[in-house]
C-alpha cells in the first residue's frame, strides 16, 4: 500500500529559492515527501527539477529556504545524511576502466553499513556483466549500475534524476521493476522525470513543476480527475477554412479545446456522447475528418491545461 | 502497511577500507591503460637508451684533409699520409675548394715551391682547428722539430662524468614530473569532468581518503619508477649511485609528493581537459628547457640563476645527480631538499584551498 497521509515527512522543502546568474531556477518551491512514498518531480526541461534535487542531496546550496531531509539538516549533519541517502545523477560516468564488481565495491566501501555487492549486483539485473569493465555497458546497463551504486549503502532516501531517459523501453521497464522492489521494502524515492508516462506508473503522488515552482500536486488520479473530464478527443481536419474554438465549446461535453499543431484536442465528459455531434458539426461546415483519437486524459494533458504547453519539447 | 525500516539488519562485514579500494581503483585505472604504462615506463628507457648511445664516448675521430693535387711528390704528402688522426684526400685545387666549403674536410693544406706550406680552413670549426693543430705538428715533426719538454700520455675515461651519467638523474626527475603532475591532475580533470567527483562528494566518502588514494598510488608506482630507470641506467651503462640508496629514496619521494602537489593544484579548478593540458604544458615546458635534465642549467646566463635554481625540477636534478654522481653527503643536497619541500608544502596548501569538487 501507498504511505499514508499521516507517514513522517522524509523530506520536507520550504521556499526554495535558488538562482543562477541570469535565470532564478527555483522560486519559492515548497515540498513534502512521506516515509515510504514514491514521489515524481515531473516538468519540463529547464523547469528547475535538478536543482530542487540536487539541493536536497546536499550538493548545490539554496539561495533562501529550507531543507530537512530524514529528519536532518545539511548544515549540521551532512556526514550521516550522506550514509542514509542513496543518490543516481543525470550526468555522471563511472571510471569506464573497473569492472561492474569494482565500481560497486567501490562505492559499498564508502559506506559504514550497507548490502552486500552481490545482492545488489542480482537486484539490478547484471549477474553476467559482473566482470565487464563499465566502458562496454549499454546505456541501460550504465543506468543500473548507477542504481546500484545507489542502493548498495541500504539508503532510506533514494533520489534518482531521470533514471530512464534516453533509454529503450525495456531498459525503463527493468528500472521501473528496481525502483518498484525498493519501494516495496518500505523505501522512499524521489525521482524526477518529463515522462509522464512514468510518473503514472510508478509515482504515488507528483508535484508539477514549471519555471521553478509546483504548479500541481497530487496523485496522478487526482491530478487527471482534477481536469474533469472522462476522455480527451483528436481529431484533424482537411483544407484550409478554420473552425471557430467557440464553435467546438458550444459542443455538449467540451470542457476545453486546444489546437495542438495541425490538429485539435477536446477534454470531454464521455467521448461517445461528444463524437456524434463534433462529426455533425464538421460535416455542416463541409470539412472533411483526417484524423480522430480518443484517449483517458494522463498527466501530459494535465500539464498542458495548466501551462498551455507540452511537456517535451520535441512533442 | 509499509515495512518498517528501523528494524532492519544492515550489514557492516563483507566491506574493505575505503582508501584500499579507492587505491585499488587508482591501480587499475593505470594498468588498464596501456598507453600510460608506455610513457611512465618505456619511454623513459627508450630515451634513456638512445641518448646514452648517441653521446657514448668515443676515441677521437680522424680529421679529414685534402692536399692540393699539385704538390702530390712532395715529401709533405707521404708524412701527413703516415700519420694517425688524418685521413688524406688529394684533390684539385677546384674539388679542394668546394671539399673545404661543404664540410668534406676540414682543412686543405698547399705546399709551395719555395719549400713554404700553406694551410687554407674555416677558423670558426673546432674540427678544423683540431686538424690545423695535427697537420701542422705532423709537418713540423717531419721537418725536424724536437719537443723540449717531454711529454706522457695517460687516458681516463672516469663513471660519473660521461653524458649518460648526467642524463639519467635528469630523466629521472623529468619522469617524476611528468607522472606526478600528469597523473594526478588528468585522473582528477577527467573525474570533474565526468561528474564522477560530484557524484563521489554525495557519498559519506571521506574526500581526503579520496585525495590520499592518488598520493598513496603515485608513491607505490615510484618505487617501480625509480628503480626501472636506475637499473637500467646502471646495468646498461654503468651509471653509479655512490650516495646512500635511503638519501635517495628521500629525495625521490619528497620530489614525487611535490610535484603531485604541482598536479593537484592545475586539476583544482580545470574542467576541461584542454584547459587542464594547457597549464600543465605551461608549468612544465619552462622546467623541461631550464632545469637541467639534457644539459647543465648553468648554461644559461647568470640573470636568470635564481628563477631557474628556485624552480622545483632544478632542485630534484641538483639533488639526484648530488646523489647519484658524487655521493653528496646530507648537508650538500639540504638546500634542494628545503626548495622541494617548500614546493610540496605551498602545492598542497593552495590546491586544497581552491580544490573545486563540483
Amino acid at each position: 500500500m501507498p504511505a499514508t497521509s499521516t507517514a513522517p515527512l522524509a523530506l520536507a522543502v520550504r521556499g526554495l529559492r535558488k538562482a543562477y546568474a541570469d535565470v532564478v531556477a527555483v522560486d519559492a518551491l515548497d515540498l513534502e515527501v512521506r516515509t515510504g512514498e514514491c514521489f515524481g518531480l515531473l516538468g519540463p526541461n529547464g523547469a528547475g527539477k535538478t536543482t530542487t534535487i540536487e539541493i536536497c542531496e546536499g550538493l548545490l546550496n539554496p539561495d533562501a529556504g529550507t531543507v530537512e531531509v530524514l529528519g536532518m539538516q545539511w548544515t549540521r549533519d551532512g556526514r550521516a545524511l550522506r550514509s542514509r541517502l542513496g543518490i543516481q545523477l543525470q550526468e555522471t560516468q563511472l571510471s569506464e576502466k573497473l569492472t561492474v564488481a569494482e565500481s560497486v565495491k567501490l562505492f559499498r566501501s564508502f559506506y559504514p553499513a550497507g548490502r552486500s555487492v552481490d545482492e545488489v549486483i542480482g537486484l539490478v539485473q547484471l549477474d553476467e556483466k559482473r566482470g565487464s569493465r563499465v566502458g562496454t555497458l549499454s546505456g541501460g546497463q550504465k543506468q543500473r549500475l548507477a542504481v546500484a551504486c545507489a542502493l548498495v549503502g541500504d539508503p532510506d532516501l533514494l533520489f534518482l534524476d531521470e533514471p530512464t531517459t534516453g533509454l529503450d523501453p525495456q531498459s525503463r521497464r527493468q528500472l521501473w521493476d528496481i525502483i518498484d522492489k525498493f519501494r516495496s521494502e518500505g523505501g522512499t524515492t524521489v525521482l524526477t522525470t518529463h515522462y509522464m508516462d512514468e510518473a503514472e506508473r510508478l509515482c504515488d503522488r507528483v508535484a508539477i513543476v514549471d519555471h521553478g515552482r509546483v504548479i500541481a500536486l497530487g496523485t496522478p488520479r487526482e491530478l487527471i480527475a482534477s481536469l474533469g473530464a472522462g476522455h480527451v478527443i483528436e481529431f484533424g481536419v482537411d483544407g484550409s477554412r478554420e473552425i471557430d474554438e467557440a464553435a467546438l465549446l458550444s459542443l455538449a461535453g467540451v470542457k476545453s479545446a486546444r489546437r495542438a499543431g495541425g490538429s485539435w484536442a477536446l477534454q470531454v465528459g464521455a467521448a461517445h456522447e461528444t463524437i456524434p455531434m463534433l462529426l455533425d458539426t464538421l460535416e455542416t461546415h463541409g470539412m472533411p475528418l483526417t484524423e480522430l483519437r480518443t484517449h483517458s486524459p494522463t498527466l501530459e494533458d494535465v500539464f498542458v491545461t495548466l501551462t498551455g504547453r507540452s511537456l517535451r519539447d520535441d512533442a | 502497511m509499509t515495512p518498517d525500516r528501523s528494524t532492519r539488519v544492515k550489514n557492516t562485514t563483507d566491506n574493505t577500507p575505503a582508501i584500499v579500494e579507492l587505491t585499488l581503483a587508482r591501480f587499475r585505472e593505470f594498468y588498464r591503460e596501456p598507453e600510460a604504462v608506455f610513457w611512465v615506463f618505456v619511454f623513459p628507457i627508450l630515451l634513456a637508451a638512445g641518448l646514452g648511445i648517441a653521446f657514448r664516448n668515443r676515441p677521437a675521430e680522424a680529421s679529414h684533409i685534402a692536399v692540393a693535387k699539385s704538390a702530390a711528390n712532395s715529401p709533405v704528402v707521404d708524412s701527413l699520409k703516415t700519420a694517425s688522426g688524418l685521413v688524406v684526400d688529394v684533390l684539385d685545387d677546384t674539388a679542394a675548394a668546394t671539399a673545404l666549403r661543404t664540410g668534406k674536410v676540414a682543412l686543405v693544406v698547399v705546399p709551395r715551391v719555395d719549400g713554404a706550406v700553406e694551410y687554407r680552413f674555416d677558423d670558426a670549426r673546432p674540427e678544423s682547428r683540431t686538424a690545423r693543430m695535427v697537420v701542422d705538428r705532423t709537418i713540423q715533426r717531419a721537418g725536424g722539430q724536437k719537443d723540449p719538454v717531454p711529454v706522457t700520455e695517460t687516458k681516463v675515461s672516469e663513471r660519473g662524468s660521461r653524458y649518460i651519467d648526467f642524463v639519467v638523474p635528469g630523466l629521472l626527475g623529468m619522469n617524476l614530473m611528468g607522472s606526478g603532475i600528469w597523473g594526478i591532475g588528468f585522473s582528477i580533470v577527467d573525474a570533474r569532468k565526468k561528474k564522477l567527483l560530484k557524484r563521489l562528494i554525495a557519498t559519506p566518502m571521506s574526500r581526503a581518503e579520496y585525495l590520499a588514494s592518488f598520493l598513496f598510488f603515485r608513491l607505490s608506482l615510484l618505487v617501480i619508477e625509480v628503480a626501472t630507470l636506475i637499473g637500467f641506467g646502471t646495468l646498461v651503462f654503468g651509471v653509479p649511485l655512490r650516495g646512500s640508496l635511503g638519501q635517495l629514496a628521500i629525495i625521490c619521494v619528497l620530489s614525487s609528493l611535490a610535484f603531485g602537489g604541482l598536479g593537484l593544484l592545475i586539476a583544482s579548478r580545470a574542467r576541461t581537459m584542454e584547459g587542464a593540458s594547457g597549464l600543465m604544458n605551461l608549468v612544465m615546458l619552462p622546467m623541461w628547457v631550464f632545469s637541467g635534465v639534457f644539459f647543465s642549467s648553468g648554461n644559461f646566463p647568470k640573470a636568470a640563476q635564481p628563477f631557474i635554481q628556485a624552480l622545483p625540477l632544478t632542485a630534484v636534478n641538483d639533488a639526484l645527480r648530488a646523489n647519484m654522481l658524487q655521493g653528496a653527503p646530507w648537508a650538500t643536497v639540504g638546500g634542494e631538499l628545503a626548495i622541494i619541500v617548500t614546493w610540496l608544502v605551498v602545492g598542497f596548501t593552495l590546491a586544497l584551498r581552491l580544490f573545486r569538487w563540483r
